[in-house]
């Protein structure tokens, strides 16, 4: 025999009624953990970085550090930073959107489009130490291309100079996870487009450029540029694939944070780290605030 | 028209097949370097000496002891940062759904906000965070877990947000309260058993990424398994490059069951429905 008890609080408030302040505190205990861990291991850290870029190493307020990002080396390594990004963003964006498009005119519930999207998924986030050994196997010293290219072709590729470890070879081992990321971001809105379109542009007597030009094009604008800033923001945080390839010198941003936290403490250059990760933030944020822009009005059109 | 169409997908398919053939062999080239890179013998042979030590785990432990402690200790890392987010975060999104959805948008910002700080900014302001967890907990790699759990938020959020969203929480967690269940059986009883797949997914996301991190390891000074592969391609060029490709390896299988468990999710949907 069940008892049946009223319950005095059934699952969701009528709307407008003000829950009893009491009640709430109570009901607010329940995200505590959630607040509290975030708090301590992701707000601490961000004000830490902040905090840490206006102070001075006696601990009082400067701007010093700030200034300190005009430094010519400082400044060289941010434009590096966003050469890179820039270059293997676009690179990734077109070559990208390209294999998007040749999956898409594929059978949809082909095994090709299956294949080439699951090993997206996994390509995209293969960054890290294990990309940097894979071009080191590949076109390293005594790689398998270096190998073949030296003792059948006849080409030294490294004729002048070893690039693979330098700005350049960074170019070519982030597009090897930036064309996946573009393919997995750009497909939803490739899927978007309706062959209707095209059937209709082509019964106006519409050609497949003039299709293109007003149509296509126009309606991919926006998803492909939000893609191309996504790209970008991934390239420009990438740290391990750098760090496990460059081991002379600090081109780009992320290695010359490597340097402030592990060298010696320079006198006055402390919290120049904290600057310069601060520079990130900033740079990362405004790109991820335009790709939400672009990412509500390709949601408007091809949702 | 019918002419036009034919030409056109005739043309589709050729461009198909050159754009796959070019990116295919860029994509694939590195890999066939690494397997080719990892079974080559002294003399120019075949050799798998490399992958047969591999799996030999006593002995692998004695020839690298440092790569066995950072394999140990990214296994370790997976299970525990597993658990953590699933129970840091699925009562809370859970809770937050039913009972404050006013707090809704805040902890989506919250959760997604790992996404604007790159890990090598996270990790300096993360040093000083780690000098009391060191002091209050030791150093062990395993303490890698509370950072790893943060860098995991965005992914493990949207997936457990999608699947509360495919559902309606509202309305089973009002049948279950009508019945006589108290809130912690709604949210374990009736509310996970459903979104069990996203659920899945957001593990498995978490595995993934756990198993590739390298940068906060290293900038902490704790050994995981990609700490220590770099350290080894130092001295030992070719094993690190057979554990690269198997950490993939293993990677790969890993988001290929995910794509499964989602496939299996839509095929139960598309079979209710019909």
């Amino acid at each position: 025999m069940a008892v049946v008890t009223t319950m005095p609080d059934p699952g969701a408030q009528a709307p407008g009624v003000r829950p009893h302040p009491a009640r709430r505190r109570v009901r607010l205990l329940g995200v505590v953990p959630f607040f509290g861990y975030v708090g301590i291991f992701l707000a601490v850290p961000t004000l830490v970085v902040a905090v840490g870029a206006v102070t001075g190493d006696d601990g009082g307020f400067t701007l010093d550090n700030l200034a300190r990002l005009g430094d010519s080396y400082v400044l060289a390594a941010f434009g590096r930073s966003i050469l890179l990004s820039a270059v293997t963003a676009l690179l990734g964006a077109v070559l990208g959107a390209l294999l998007g498009y040749a999956l898409v005119t594929a059978r949809p519930d082909g095994l090709l489009r299956r294949a080439v999207t699951a090993a997206s998924g996994v390509l995209a986030q293969f960054g890290g130490v294990t990309l940097a050994f894979a071009f080191i196997a590949t076109i390293g010293l005594s790689g398998f291309v270096t190998e073949f290219l030296r003792d059948r072709v006849g080409i030294d590729i490294y004729a002048s100079g070893v690039w693979l470890f330098e700005l350049p070879g960074l170019l070519l081992v982030y597009a090897y996870f930036q064309i996946p990321l573009m393919v997995i971001v750009f497909l939803p809105a490739l899927d978007g487009i309706r062959p209707q379109w095209r059937e209709a542009a082509a019964s106006l007597g519409g050609s497949t450029w003039q299709y293109w030009r007003l149509v296509g094009m126009p309606l991919l604008a926006p998803p492909f540029l939000g893609g191309t800033l996504l790209l970008f923001a991934n390239a420009f945080s990438a740290y391990a694939t750098a760090a496990a390839l460059v081991s002379q010198g600090s081109p780009i941003v992320p290695l010359q944070i490597r340097g402030a936290l592990t060298s010696e403490v320079v006198l006055g250059q402390q919290n120049l780290g904290k600057a310069m990760a601060l520079g990130m933030i900033v740079v990362v944020a405004l790109v991820m605030w335009l790709y939400a822009l672009l990412q509500k009005r390709s949601a408007k059109w091809l949702g | 028209m019918a002419g036009v169409i034919r030409r056109r997908a005739r043309r589709q398919r050729l461009f198909r097949w050159v754009v796959l053939t070019v990116l295919g062999i860029f994509f694939l080239l590195p890999l066939v370097a690494m397997l080719e890179f990892t079974t080559r013998g002294a003399g120019g042979g075949f050799s798998a000496h490399t992958w047969r030590l591999l799996v030999d785990w006593p002995k692998l432990t004695e020839t690298y002891p440092d790569l066995s402690t950072g394999i140990r200790a990214s296994f370790g890392l997976v299970l525990l940062t597993v658990a953590l987010t699933l129970v840091l975060l699925v009562p809370t999104v859970i809770w937050v759904r039913l009972r404050l959805p006013r707090l809704r948008r805040l902890v989506e910002f919250l959760c997604l906000l790992p996404l604007t700080i790159p890990a090598i900014v996270l990790v300096v302001g993360l040093a000083p965070v780690y000098a009391w967890v060191t002091y209050f907990l030791g150093g062990s790699p395993l303490t890698l877990t509370f950072a790893y759990t943060v860098l995991v938020l965005p992914y493990a959020y949207r997936s457990v947000d999608a699947g509360l969203s495919a559902i309606d929480v509202r309305t089973l967690a009002e049948a279950a309260r009508s019945l006589g269940a108290g809130w912690p059986t709604v949210i374990w009883r009736v509310v996970l058993p459903n979104i069990r797949s996203a659920v899945l997914s957001a593990a498995f996301l978490t595995v993934a990424l756990v198993l590739g991190e390298f940068t906060i390891a290293s900038l902490l000074n704790r050994t995981n398994l990609q700490v220590a592969v770099n350290l080894l391609g130092k001295s030992s060029a070719t094993m690190s490059v057979a554990v690269s490709l198997a950490a993939l390896l293993l990677a790969f299988v890993l988001l290929l069951l995910l794509s499964l468990v989602g496939d299996g999710r839509r095929r139960t949907l598309k079979k209710e429905i019909s």
